[in-house]
């Protein structure tokens, strides 16, 4: 393929980045964000599916019948959402606890199929398994970034139960305050998030445009 | 006009992706399932504990368990776990594991101590699928909600004042979850009842009688 790794990932994590831009998975995004691991622990979760799925998908794509593709990607998805499942049951059981139901939803999202259609079932294997690595590294990094938003403001750590991913005591992370604002520990506080994270988004994408624009004739003004 | 594929083809291809999904599922089953199933015993003897708190015994827990298959008056439709707790030879409490059916989303899997006159010794949440944020409360781990019920039994409240404070009750609500709290509470009223009525079977029955054993 032409485009470069590097522009790869520019394109999963910012251009178009399957949360911020594309707006998929958002039932995920805004349920286990409470807490910076537990976006962690579900964007792991995630990236691995969307990796696998692609993968199977794109090999696979030779021999599917169009019409009969959409079930043959819920049948892969669901499978592998199992099988993920039953791995984090077995090695990061704290984890599978508290992410809860999300965990079995990955199923649900749509950021998943979505690749598997536009991306997987038009590329080779390799491609798309890179396009799954930078999609669901895009997904994993948004749920990871408004995590730790809502849970630095929301009860005032960070990293907090990081043991459920590298085993050990339960710890409450780094305390920075005994308090939040619970408002964004709740539901609405993740919509909030996500709002104010795609308004981050446009504000630096325009700004961008705006100064690379303008460079050509008020590069000195501009420019410090 | 559509290319003419004749049906059993894509009949053909479901079923081979099918067939390499299933087994792709059962491998993964295969390689986890004594794993699973040793993390949800450490888990139980870890969240065994808490109920057990302020008693003294002088046997391990779980070799006294007795299973109790449906039907049953315990909360829940499948079957009933209780840990019997003996100093020597004296019956001391009874941890109970059952399910609250009722709960937001799915069961709710609560481990419920009670000591001999009655009096609950701790609650524990095993399993739930509740809201996080919100019904996901009951949760130690999130909060201290399912400790107020420490020391209470069916005369200290009254069984009509088992529930939350928006019922009429004596017991602290959630904020945003009311569905979780009045099923946490049912299930753990309908345990106590069941405690109290049936205190000498459940110590009279031998230990580690399973599936066949028919209860009362």
């Amino acid at each position: 393929m032409s485009i470069g790794l590097l522009e790869r990932f520019k394109i999963g994590l910012w251009r178009d980045n399957p949360g911020l831009v594309q707006l998929l998975g958002l039932c995920p995004l805004l349920a286990v964000t409470a807490t910076f691991v537990n976006g962690l622990g579900l964007g792991i979760a995630t990236l691995a599916v969307l990796m696998a799925s692609n993968a199977l998908v794109s090999a696979t794509r030779r021999w599917i019948q169009p019409e009969i593709r959409v079930p043959i990607y819920v049948l892969i998805i669901a499978s592998l959402v199992t099988c993920i499942e039953l791995v984090f049951k077995a090695w990061f059981p704290d984890l599978d606890r508290s992410l809860g139901i999300f965990i079995p939803l990955i199923v649900t999202n749509c950021a998943i199929v979505a690749r598997a259609e536009i991306f997987a079932s038009r590329n080779p294997v390799g491609t798309s398994i890179v396009d799954g690595l930078v999609m669901g590294s895009g997904f994993a990094l948004l749920l990871m970034v408004i995590g730790a938003f809502r849970e630095l403001l929301g009860q005032g750590t960070l990293f907090s139960r990081i043991d459920m991913l590298f085993g050990g005591e339960p710890v409450r992370g780094l305390v920075l305050a005994e308090n939040g604002w619970l408002l964004l520990v709740l539901p609405p506080g993740a919509f909030f998030s996500l709002a104010l994270a795609i308004a981050a988004k446009n504000l630096i994408d325009m700004r961008r445009k705006e100064s690379s624009a303008a460079t050509p004739r008020r590069a000195r003004t501009l420019n410090r | 006009m559509m290319p003419d594929r004749p049906i059993w083809r894509s009949g053909v291809t479901l079923a081979i992706v099918a067939a390499f999904c299933t087994s792709l599922v059962a491998l993964t089953w295969q390689l986890t399932a004594d794993r699973i199933e040793e993390n949800r015993k450490e888990w139980l003897e870890r969240s065994l504990q808490p109920a057990l708190a302020g008693l003294f015994f002088d046997s391990p827990v779980t070799e006294s368990m007795i299973t109790i298959p449906p039907p049953h008056e315990l909360p829940g439709s499948d079957a009933a776990v209780i840990y019997r707790v003996y100093a020597g030879e004296t019956p001391v409490a009874a941890l109970f594991v059952v399910s609250a059916r009722d709960g937001y989303a799915g069961p709710i899997r609560l481990l419920i101590g009670i000591a001999l006159d009655g009096e609950v010794t701790g609650i524990r949440v095993l399993e739930h699928k509740e809201t996080p944020g919100l019904g996901d409360k009951i949760d130690t781990s999130k909060s201290d909600w399912v400790l107020q019920f420490d020391g209470h039994s069916l005369r200290n409240p009254e069984p009509a004042k088992w529930a939350i404070k928006g019922d009429g009750g004596q017991f602290d609500q959630l904020t945003g979850a009311s569905v979780t709290p009045r099923a946490v509470i049912r299930a753990i009223k309908q345990t106590l009842t069941y405690f109290d009525a049936n205190q000498v079977a459940v110590f009279a029955e031998p230990p580690k009688l399973d599936e066949a054993q028919e209860s009362d």
